[in-house]
């Protein structure tokens, strides 16, 4: 019963970061807007409407598919796939079909430091429909609205072969997808608001050589759900096929709250969606000229960078996968590299303080006030001794919130830094006058009292100079004075 | 001034009166608005016809004249538009209860262009529902008669736009071709119809029927004014990218008549078969005979898929039809089924309520046409089909430069002479297909009068060859000097002969 194996396959879907929709000229920013009001003749489906291809859909989706390692079709064939539904305005989704725009690719990620890659079977296009409304209906409580403005959204549509292994693979599979997508720029990857969704098939099998039943599972809308979920079903199948069960295919979706999955309906036969050809977008060929700039510009992808970046700078795995979680992060980390080339130092405290004063403030690097020049001239004055750590952290978090450089902050506060050992003399003296038992302890043999007196030191400068600089001068001192 | 005396009028000759001032747009507009109350309670030629904004869009021009050097070219002509064409502020029907009461919020590119030629949009014709259909019958609204003979069909499904322009309601119309709706009502009527080539007018706001063949057409008593037509209505649209990137059609294109006379003619054999009127496939002949005697070189060719191209027309555009007519659920616009409780309830009633017998016959076979496991057998083999009817036209268009067939294989028939025998109905399409399924440019004129009746003679020329097809025409109209039609308005007491 322990030899069961588990074979996972995703369908990712991801909104294309285009300023307008597929096929029309409306705004795709439909965060926070009022029901229906980024809509159009196109994208309502109203009659005598037409499509016409937003070209920048196309480069977004042959980026990803490059990315993906795809070989891409020479021709783009969009089919219609035919169903009824009321957030359908055309009762037809413009959609590919057999000639979807890249196949056979792969995307790698790592687990537990061991590289893995999962076989992409296709990267297609497709519209979004809108989104059925059955609450807050202020003029008909009793009815459903639907609101369009997500309609003719772009979509890339990615499906994985189900070379999966586990919930934590498909887990990372997904995130290292959302970091690609990221990379590229092609998507904001975001799984709370919907733009990256993911639905999985998965199934058990007793027999290595064959796979088992298929269970489609959905309604997953974050990575935790997507493991949690996947958890959920590998139990309950396995359950199942230790009582002599027949696992039955079907689709289930996710219950978030009870963290279980739900049967959403039975071996109902399959839809027939009745694809053809779509005849009011002729299908065209790509030339080979975009294709070859499109690939020339793709960035490294995290997987690569990261291992260079351990390579490179001698980071470690984790370090290195915390900033390339986002090309932002690593893009700036790399700023900052130019500026000041220590990698080590650099990364703590990017991995660390920034990271931490960014999620506070909620905002991204590049939302963010602070530039990799101002941040490393930050680290530089700590590493002169011009400041202490502890008051660095203070000023970064300033500079997070005024925008102000690390100068300004400092002469803000009217902090005057002690930078020269002589500055620090006579405070040393007389911390040492005043404190003869300590003195005494301490050249009596013990170091405690030597601490103490480098704290008293410290709340004197109320911590504008540095500890190194303050134990050098106390020893001298108290050195010179025995 | 009447319309009688206008019969032999072009928009030319509409341009100068104006121009010189011997009448104003509102004058005549008021002209062909008292032709049309004099018709319309025997044709039933329009479903939306507002004399009011008529005259107000006749007024406006009159405030606001431009200078005569800038005189658009179709100024101050009102031009009728088929009802499945999108013109904002009025109903858009199809002929359809699904549609009874729709409005549409935005204009068909092909409307703003008449506007900004400065053509009067004059009303909405009828129109078989959808435009599914070849006698105008099955609109919701009524038939519309032939003005030629009132016991007999106008053609479909332009055949309002056919019947008006025939009484002479107005002098322009549009209509919309998909497998030969605006030609063979033309030539039902003794009028000029045009098919465009596929890709040269735009799209945008035209209900779509088949999208792959759908095309928007000119309706006139004249050869001449179909050009400057299809001039204005042709071009680019970035709203329709199934609209060729080329320049707009120009009549300055339009070859001489000495340069047509080079022109060579290709009779296909296919279309004078037994199944053609042996009257119309004879006028046809003694046409081309005329051509011959002109000088023209005559060429007899073969196109030998025409047999298979009526039941491939019928695959594919009854496929992309079942398509495009899914939109029509209830949801978002349109008639709605009162009264029904579930989701599939709503969809069930509302299409059975608000579709046709026709419309719903073509949604059937179109969805079969399309299901798993038929769809190779049907969809695919009717576009294997269609390819194999565009290579016997690029074929033929090696050896000639023009075809010239009949336009329609039977003279007008009785209104419900074929109404109840779909397959006879769709025979009557036959000869017009083939070249909608090519995407070529066609055009019906009028080559005789048999009886009272009129027979169509259809030109077909190669791809975005509109010039050679205008120039044929023009040189036929004039040797064959057959008169526009201009029917004597029927008594009260219906029946009676002229
Ligand atoms: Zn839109």
């Amino acid at each position: 019963m322990n030899n069961l194996k588990i074979t996972i396959g995703l369908e990712v879907h991801c909104q294309l970061s285009t300023r307008a929709k597929m096929f029309c000229r409306c705004g795709t920013d439909y965060i926070g807007k009022g029901p229906n009001s980024l809509t159009c003749p196109v994208c309502l489906g109203l009659p005598g409407s037409l499509p016409v291809l937003n070209q920048r859909v196309l480069d977004l989706a042959l980026q990803l598919a490059l990315a993906l390692g795809c070989r891409i079709l020479p021709k783009v064939v969009f089919h219609r796939k035919n169903y009824f539904y009321p957030d359908l305005p055309k009762g037809y989704q413009v959609s590919q079909y057999d000639y979807p725009i890249g196949v056979n690719g792969s995307i790698d990620y790592a687990l537990q430091g061991q590289r893995k890659s999962v076989r992409i079977k296709r990267v297609h296009v497709e519209e979004d429909a809108g989104k059925l409304v059955h609450e807050g209906m202020a003029l008909m409580p009793d009815q459903s609205g639907v609101d369009f403005n997500r309609s003719g959204i772009p979509l890339a549509e990615i499906v994985t072969e189900p070379d999966i292994r586990s919930p934590e693979e498909a887990r990372e599979c997904l995130m290292m997808f959302r970091s690609l997508v990221r990379y590229l720029e092609v998507s904001d990857g975001n799984m709370e608001e919907g733009s990256l969704r993911c639905d999985a098939n998965i199934s058990l099998s007793r027999n290595p050589g064959e796979m088992g039943v298929k269970v489609e599972v959905k309604n997953m809308n974050s990575f935790r759900s997507v493991y949690r979920a996947l958890s959920f079903e590998v139990e309950r199948q396995k359950v199942l096929l230790h009582e002599g069960k027949e696992i039955s295919q079907e689709t289930r979706h996710w219950d978030e709250i009870k963290h279980v999955t739900v049967s959403s309906r039975g071996k109902e036969e399959a839809e027939d969606y009745r694809y053809f050809p779509d005849p009011d977008l002729l299908p065209f060929s790509i030339d080979e000229a975009s294709l070859m700039n499109i690939r020339e510009k793709l960035p490294e992808l995290p997987l690569e960078r990261k291992e260079r970046f351990m390579l490179e700078y001698e980071l470690t795995e984790s370090e290195a996968g915390v900033l390339v979680s986002s090309k932002m992060l690593a893009d700036f980390f790399e700023e900052c590299l130019k500026e000041l080339n220590k990698p080590k130092t650099v990364c703590n405290w990017i991995t660390t303080e920034v990271l931490r004063n960014l999620k506070n403030l909620g905002k991204n690097i590049n939302q963010s006030e602070i530039t990799p020049k101002a941040f490393t001239e930050l680290l530089r004055m700590i590493e002169k001794k011009e400041i202490s750590g502890t008051i660095a952290k203070s000023v970064l978090e300033e500079m997070f919130t005024s925008g102000m450089n690390a100068r300004e902050v400092i002469s803000k506060r009217g902090i005057s830094f002690i930078s020269s050992e002589k500055e620090l003399e006579n405070i040393v003296v007389d911390v040492i006058e005043n404190n003869p038992q300590s003195v005494a302890d301490y050249l009596g043999g013990k170091q405690k009292a030597f601490n103490f007196l480098v704290g008293q030191v410290m709340r004197q400068t109320r911590g504008q100079a540095s500890p190194e600089m303050v134990k050098n001068v106390l020893y001298k001192q108290l050195s010179a004075g025995g | 001034m009447t319309a009688e005396e206008m019969k032999n009028y072009r928009v030319s000759d509409y341009r100068r009166i104006l121009q010189k001032g011997d009448i104003s747009p509102r004058e005549l507009v008021k002209i062909f608005l008292e032709r049309c109350s004099q018709w319309e309670p025997f044709i039933n030629a329009f479903l939306h016809l507002d004399a009011e904004r008529v005259l107000r869009q006749a007024e406006e021009m009159e405030k606001f004249p431009p200078a005569d050097e800038e005189l658009p070219q179709l100024f101050g002509i009102p031009v009728a538009v088929k009802d499945n064409i999108c013109v904002s502020g009025i109903p858009t029907t199809c002929g359809s209860h699904i549609l009874e009461n729709y409005v549409s919020p935005y204009e068909a590119t092909v409307v703003q262009r008449l506007r900004r030629a400065g053509a009067i949009i004059f009303g909405k014709t009828n129109l078989d529902q959808f435009a599914m259909g070849s006698s105008t019958e099955s609109s919701v609204f009524g038939a519309t008669r032939n003005p030629l003979d009132l016991s007999r069909v106008p053609g479909g499904s332009s055949g309002g736009s056919a019947a008006a322009v025939a009484s002479l309601e107005v002098p322009l119309a549009i209509g919309s071709d998909t497998g030969g709706s605006v030609r063979q009502p033309a030539a039902f009527c003794g009028v000029v119809g045009v098919r465009p080539t596929y890709g040269r007018v735009s799209r945008y706001g035209v209900v779509s029927f088949a999208s792959s063949l759908d095309q928007v057409g000119p309706l006139s008593r004249f050869v001449s004014d179909a050009a400057l037509l299809a001039q204005v209505l042709s071009g680019e649209d970035p709203l329709d990218s199934t609209c060729a990137p080329y320049p707009p059609f120009s009549t300055s294109d339009i070859p001489s008549y000495e340069e047509t006379r080079k022109m060579r003619l290709g009779i296909p054999r296919e279309y004078f078969s037994s199944g053609v009127d042996r009257s119309i496939s004879e006028e046809v002949a003694s046409a081309v005979e005329k051509l011959a005697k002109e000088g023209f070189d005559v060429i007899e060719i073969s196109l030998p898929h025409t047999d298979f191209a009526l039941e491939a027309y019928y695959l594919v555009a009854l496929a992309e039809a079942s398509s495009n007519l899914a939109r029509f659920d209830g949801v978002l616009y349109g008639k709605r089924a009162q009264g029904v409780k579930t989701l599939m309830e709503m969809y069930h009633r509302t299409r059975i309520e608000g579709f046709g017998n026709e419309v719903k016959r073509r949604i059937m076979l179109g969805t079969y046409a399309l299901s798993s496991g038929y769809y190779d057998e049907f969809y695919l083999k009717g576009m294997k089909v269609r390819t194999l009817v565009r290579q016997d036209f690029e074929k033929a268009y090696e050896a000639c430069d023009i075809l010239l067939t009949p336009s329609s294989p039977c003279f007008p028939f009785k209104l419900g002479e074929k109404i109840s025998d779909p397959y006879q109905m769709y025979l009557t399409d036959i000869l017009t297909v083939p070249s909608a399924m090519a995407g070529l440019p066609s055009l019906s004129l009028n080559c005789a009068n048999r009886d009272g009746l009129p027979v169509g003679l259809q030109v077909i020329a190669g791809p975005f060859r509109e010039d050679r097809m205008f120039g044929l025409a023009l040189f036929l109209e004039e040797l064959l000097s057959v008169e526009p039609p201009i029917p004597a308005v029927p008594d009260v007491k219906e029946g009676d002969d002229e």
